[in-house]
């Protein structure tokens, strides 16, 4: 298993839809933030991980080499990690084995996304991850694939849009408390969503997460750095990953294989037996409202079709039994893909540690599990902290 | 390393310390800070590998084919030379029927740019009227009442003329209900229904019709 690795920094910009900065330019605003979370500076970072998503939002070749000074990797081992929207949450696996492995003993984990420079939208460069000789030809659009999936889900269950459109309103309301976040609301409803634009339904614009610009970092740091340096350091007690087939056509879209596989070797590492009971906060992958209820299902946490009722039951909402996306997630927060992840294990590290303010979730919560999902229906990561 | 700071010193309605950026709105975005604009002029032109071009072969004969693997006993749609599987070659090709069910469906308002569309795309996954469950491929739904789609629904195949075939997957204009009174304006030809999708599509997808 290697040896144990602490989160004792995080910081991140503010989720914006357009930033003036440069991708460099928020990667080091987001590594500066938490280098100073951690009381550390620069030269106290061994190695740097860089999360981020295609090359194609920002028509910047290698992108992650054209990042890296701002993320502090000048003179550093560096390298970039690349899994869809799976990224953000994969960065920080990325970095816990640099450590856990020995090679390391601190890792600043950074990630970055500036989705506005696409023209006329990033769904331009979204339409790649379609078959390129039997789908693309009928002209899809990233929309399809998340319809699709989402009225699979609530046809086969019976689902009531209802529900699924009370997560986006919980996020948004929670992101309202967040001071980084980009569509806070403490004042949406049900009907709001159910009355905004239908985009490919059942998809309605407030079921979507927005494009949006913004950087993550988190400084990792081995067991005896932890202890020296931080007053309340949060393990990272499971990792996991996973990868299901490019044929999304020939699987059954209505459960989230590859974030059960992923979330079992998580738990398996952190020694969890009955996540349902032992997890205490959850911040799921939410660039769709249905999506968080499907990824809580894909992370045992709830049975298959089960998770709109806790939804409906207050289960999910921040003084819940299983708070999830205290945060304000993916659709409150925003959805700079890869630091949309890493914002997840940040808010985890916040929450853990005491440190997120008017979002703190009561009741002294000790372990919390983050995923993240991308490609085709594809990816899954999952990350268990604990203290 | 600096020394331990004491927690009680963070500001508690604050999640960390946190910088900017500066949000611009579109307008600000081009007039008071200014753009560099630039198009990448790349284009493809794909090989369609071993499986597919026999797949989309088939499909200008008017005919969906598959491929068997003996060891797990699946016929894969789309055919691939390999079962992923059971790791090994598959073994034989395979004529399948033109139809089967609605896995899922969608009923598409907006272009891929966010663009309204005059008429809505129907989008869905085709689940093949074969013994291997949830086989199949994503194609558009045509002859329907959108309001009238429902998961389960039997669908089959609407061809292109076959003098007009090119071998790709649009040699299927579309997937109709097989039930005749489910059909919206049955006395459509396939032909005129063609043009009646909305305009520009393949442009839009910056992929060319012809996929071999």
């Amino acid at each position: 298993m290697g040896r144990r690795v602490a989160a004792v920094g995080a910081g991140m910009t503010r989720f914006v839809r357009r930033a003036q900065e440069t991708g460099k330019e928020l990667a080091w605003e987001a590594a500066r933030a938490a280098l100073e979370s951690a009381d550390m500076t620069i030269d106290d970072i061994d190695c740097v991980a860089m999360g981020t998503a295609p090359d194609a939002f920002d028509g910047v070749h290698m992108k992650s080499e054209y990042l890296a000074d701002g993320a502090g990797a000048w003179g550093k081992p560096y390298y970039r990690t690349y899994v869809g929207g799976g990224t953000g949450v994969f960065s920080t696996i990325q970095g816990w084995w640099q450590v856990a492995s020995g090679q390391f003993d601190t890792c600043l984990v950074v990630a970055e996304e500036k989705m506005s420079s696409t023209q006329p939208h990033p769904q331009g460069a979204f339409i790649t991850i379609f078959d390129n000789m039997i789908e693309r030809p009928l002209g899809p659009n990233l929309l399809w694939i998340f319809a699709l999936e989402m009225n699979r889900y609530m046809q086969v269950y019976g689902i009531d849009k209802r529900d699924i459109a009370a997560v986006s309103v919980k996020n948004k309301r929670n992101a309202a408390d967040h001071p980084a976040a980009l569509l806070g609301d403490a004042d949406i409803t049900i009907e709001d969503v159910l009355n905004s634009e239908t985009l490919a339904w059942p998809v309605q614009r407030l079921d979507v997460s927005p494009v949006t610009d913004g950087a993550v970092a988190v400084v990792l740091a081995a067991e005896h750095v932890a202890k020296k340096t931080a007053p309340t350091p949060v393990w990272v007690e499971g990792v996991g990953w996973h990868l299901d087939t490019a044929y999304w056509t020939n699987r059954d879209l209505v459960y989230p294989r590859y974030v059960e596989y992923a979330a079992r070797q998580a738990y398996e590492m952190a020694g969890i037996r009955e996540p349902r009971k032992e997890i205490h906060i959850a911040e799921p992958y939410d660039p769709f409202d249905y999506k968080e209820l499907h990824h809580l299902e894909g992370l045992q946490l709830f049975e298959k079709g089960k998770a709109p009722e806790a939804m409906r039951d207050g289960v999910l909402d921040r003084d819940g039994d299983l708070p999830s996306c205290p945060s304000g997630g993916l659709l409150g927060v925003g959805n700079p893909i890869a630091a949309a992840g890493l914002m997840k294990i940040a808010e985890l590290y916040w929450q853990l540690s005491g440190q997120a303010g008017k979002r703190q979730v009561p009741g002294d919560p000790k372990k919390g599990v983050a995923q993240a999902w991308g490609d085709l229906m594809q990816v899954g990561t999952v990350v268990v902290m604990g203290r | 390393m600096t020394p331990t700071r004491d927690l009680r010193s963070v500001d508690e309605t604050q999640p960390t310390t946190f910088y900017g950026p500066a949000s611009l709105t579109n307008a600000e975005f081009r007039r008071a800070v200014g753009a560099v604009d630039f198009a990448v002029d790349a284009r493809y032109a794909w090989d369609t590998g071993v499986a597919i071009s026999r797949f989309l072969e088939g499909l200008r004969e008017g005919r969906i084919l598959g491929r068997e693997c003996r060891s797990c006993g699946r016929t894969l749609v789309p055919p691939r030379m390999f079962c992923e599987e059971c790791f090994r070659p598959t073994d034989r090709w395979v004529e399948v029927p033109d139809r089967g069910t609605v896995n899922t469906f969608s009923i598409c308002y907006i272009r891929w740019d966010m663009v309204e569309l005059e008429e809505p795309e129907l989008p869905f996954v085709l689940e093949l009227d074969i013994d291997t469950p949830m086989m199949g491929f994503m194609h558009k739904l045509g002859q329907v009442d959108p309001a009238r789609i429902e998961v389960g629904m039997e669908v089959e195949a609407v061809w292109r003329p076959e003098p007009e075939r090119e071998g790709s997957i649009l040699d299927i204009l579309y997937f109709r209900p097989r039930d005749a009174a489910l059909r919206k304006g049955a006395r459509q030809t396939a032909k005129k229904k063609a043009g009646t999708k909305p305009s520009g599509s393949r442009k839009r997808s910056g992929a060319k019709r012809k996929a071999g």
